[in-house]
């Protein structure tokens, strides 16, 4: 094409301003979220997050699960944070955070504690999303009884309080930080599950789906190749909302002693071990507590961006 | 109205039969015969014969289902283990607890986010404004069981010789006590249904001291339900808060207020009075929906300030392995979840009658 010469091409392709003046759909969605003050807000405090977790060996300055004693090192329970900068004896072996009931670095376990959270996060949603959205293509693009039969059974399952059935699948699956990510992504499938039924049903007797029924691509041909690109905008909000949700609701299971188990350096059972020490070292519920909400804002506010930006109907 | 109402029974007819058959089926694939995984090292050969027959183990799945859900019509939610009396029992005595709980903190997030919402919409992007939603954000992102150990930090621990200062647990200061409602109202005779009624009544110390006059008793436990529905309250108030101010906003954008304000109506009177009316709607849905989120909360809050209520007894029975207690507190908990969603519903048709077209 920049061979050709500008008569065969044309006068508006060749000129420079009519190819910058049209931009496309996903540049513009891109500006449209970079727009958005809470997006970016909550892309900088991602971007934080990702850094500490793909960085945490050499962020933290000791292993997340070894304690003090092992290292012969002084130190007691539920010591307060000693920071060199802030003029703690330069004698004193720094710990940012201070250390936990069993003698270890609260700081390196923090920052550990950002991988584990991230994938909680991450594989739960993910978990949900693919039956989601199964689930609700079927329902949607079958209509009929397969429709009302598994439209019912997501009913049931929002008619829970999630946590409430959370709790109960996870104790017929037994205690363990996979069974709770479990539990929580079931929870979570008929938020998905709606979503896409919805796009599912808003594109089924479009002209462009009855095209491609004609030229007989098969139904599972058409759900991911046509209707799935609909269905995209909302699934990517609702996702990134969910993250969140995840991660608060998977610390909430740790903190009921249900998911992750000591020694693991998980945020929400951080919390629940030291929770005895709260009055004398309350940094030990500070620093981890802060840590899951800045994790969960970053995927908040992200998410209000996102759709606050992409859905056309808010467009202002 | 009348038959939108029964129109909306009966459709939560099978999602109440899902709940059961859904406890049922959790409940009948716990690994290993349910027997030794209820009783564990009390499983003798004739406890468990006793348990198999009490439950029809030995009959087919779909007659246990039958025997399950008619027990459970009669209100048999089973024995509990660890307590050795009729699960009903033990949650009848501590609904009371949550229920006092979940609406102290429900009111406390409604007239705060409504108000919240309501500041920032009409003063938009002015400091309240952002402040409001900073705070919103915040709070729908901080775990519930955080937020109680910090508050019961601030107030007992910073603030602890200070007039603010609140009790971090229980429901009374000891030496205090509540007076019976059976015995204040001399009804002490009352058996059966009525009086269980009238003990779970008696129950919510905030009811009852307030219509017995025990002055000093209300005041304490005011004082010590404070901090457990703030930190209860704060994710459905931060949700209630934007809920309320996206409405508003949409609100004031229509004709019909921009004909109030060309009529020479107050401001005041026309976000208040014309404005508010119509933007409430979508803020009692969210009220309702948010019930998931008040429940999850008293569960999480209750172990923190040592209230004995339902969430308590749950995490009292995760830990001792109480399975017959944690069937039934889910149960409970997902009827009251249907049935004040239920609520909710028909109030929405009250209050928007276009609702009752469709």
């Amino acid at each position: 094409m920049s061979t050709g010469s500008v008569g065969l091409l044309g006068p508006d392709v060749a000129d420079p301003q009519a190819t910058l003046a049209v931009s496309s759909p996903r540049r513009e969605a891109i500006r449209n979220v970079l727009r958005q003050r809470t997006a970016v807000v909550g892309l900088i405090l991602l971007a934080i997050l990702l850094f500490v977790a793909v960085f945490a060996p050499l962020i933290a300055p000791y292993e997340p699960n070894v304690s003090m004693l092992d290292l012969n090192s002084p130190g007691k329970r539920g010591e307060s944070p000693c920071i060199h900068l802030l003029g703690c004896p330069a004698d004193q072996p720094q710990h940012l955070m201070g250390l936990d009931s069993n003698l270890r670095d609260e700081f390196s376990r923090v920052v550990h504690g950002s991988r584990i959270s991230l994938f909680i996060g991450l594989a739960t949603v993910g978990f949900a999303i693919i039956l989601g959205t199964v689930i609700g293509a079927i329902a949607g693009y079958a209509g009929g009884r397969t429709d009302n039969i598994l439209m019912r059974i997501m009913d049931v399952v929002l008619s829970f309080p999630s946590l409430i059935l959370a709790i109960a699948i996870v104790t017929v699956l037994g205690t363990g930080l996979i069974n709770g990510m479990f539990a929580i992504g079931i929870v979570s499938i008929p938020v998905y599950a709606r979503v896409m039924r919805a796009s599912v049903l808003s594109v089924r007797e479009t002209d462009f789906v009855t095209a491609s029924r004609a030229l007989g691509e098969s139904p599972a041909g058409i759900l991911s190749r046509r209707v799935l690109p609909n269905a995209l905008t909302p699934l990517i909000v609702q996702a990134t909302l969910g993250i969140g949700g995840a991660i608060l609701e998977v610390a909430a299971l740790s903190f009921v002693g249900l998911a992750a188990s000591p020694p693991l350096a998980e945020w929400g059972s951080m919390v629940a071990n030291d929770r005895n020490l709260f009055f004398s070292a309350p940094h030990l519920i500070f620093f981890p507590g802060v840590a899951i909400t800045l994790s969960v804002l970053a995927f908040n506010l992200l998410g209000d961006g996102l759709r606050d930006a992409l859905d056309p109907r808010l467009n202002r | 109205m009348t038959r939108f109402i029964i129109r909306r029974l009966i459709s939560s007819v099978p999602v109440l039969i899902g709940i059961v058959l859904l406890v049922f089926v959790l409940a009948r694939v716990i690994p290993g015969d349910p027997c030794t995984a209820t009783y564990g090292e009390k499983a003798t050969p004739e406890i468990c014969a006793a348990f198999e027959q009490r439950y029809g183990l030995d009959k087919p799945i779909y007659e246990q289902f039958v025997i399950y859900a008619g027990a459970l019509v009669q209100g048999d939610l089973g024995s509990s283990i660890r307590f050795g009396r009729p699960v009903a029992d033990l949650l009848l005595e501590r609904l009371p607890v949550t229920a006092e709980l979940t609406l102290a903190a429900m009111l406390f997030a409604t007239v705060v986010g409504v108000s919240l919402g309501l500041l920032s919409a009409t003063r938009r992007n002015s400091p309240v404004d952002v402040g409001t939603m900073i705070v919103a954000n915040l709070g729908v992102s901080t775990p519930v069981f955080v937020l109680g150990l910090f508050l019961a930090f601030t107030f007992a621990v910073i603030l602890a010789d200070t007039p603010f200062t609140l009790p971090p647990s229980g429901r009374l200061s000891p030496g205090v006590s509540v007076i019976p409602l059976a015995e204040s109202w001399g009804l002490l005779a009352l058996d059966g249904a009525p009086r269980a009624v009238l003990d779970f009544i008696s129950n919510i110390y905030l009811f009852n001291t307030l219509v017995t006059g025990q002055w000093s008793a209300f005041v304490d436990a005011v004082r010590h339900m404070i901090l457990p529905a703030i930190a209860v309250g704060t994710i459905p108030l931060a949700i209630i808060a934007r809920m309320t101010r996206s409405s508003l906003l949409e609100v004031l954008g229509l004709d019909y207020v921009r004909t109030a304000r060309a009529k020479g109506l107050r401001e005041r009177s026309v976000v208040l009075r014309h404005g508010m009316r119509n933007a409430l709607l979508p803020v009692v849905t969210v009220i309702g929906l948010s019930l998931g989120a008040f429940l999850s909360g008293a569960i999480l809050t209750e172990t923190i300030f040592n209230l004995t209520g339902m969430g308590k007894t749950l995490f009292e029975a995760i830990t001792g392995r109480d399975y017959i207690v944690i069937q039934g507190v889910t149960i409970v908990v997902a009827v009251a979840y249907l049935v004040v969603n239920l609520m909710v519903d028909v109030s929405y048709a009250f209050l928007d009658p276009r609702i009752r077209l469709t």
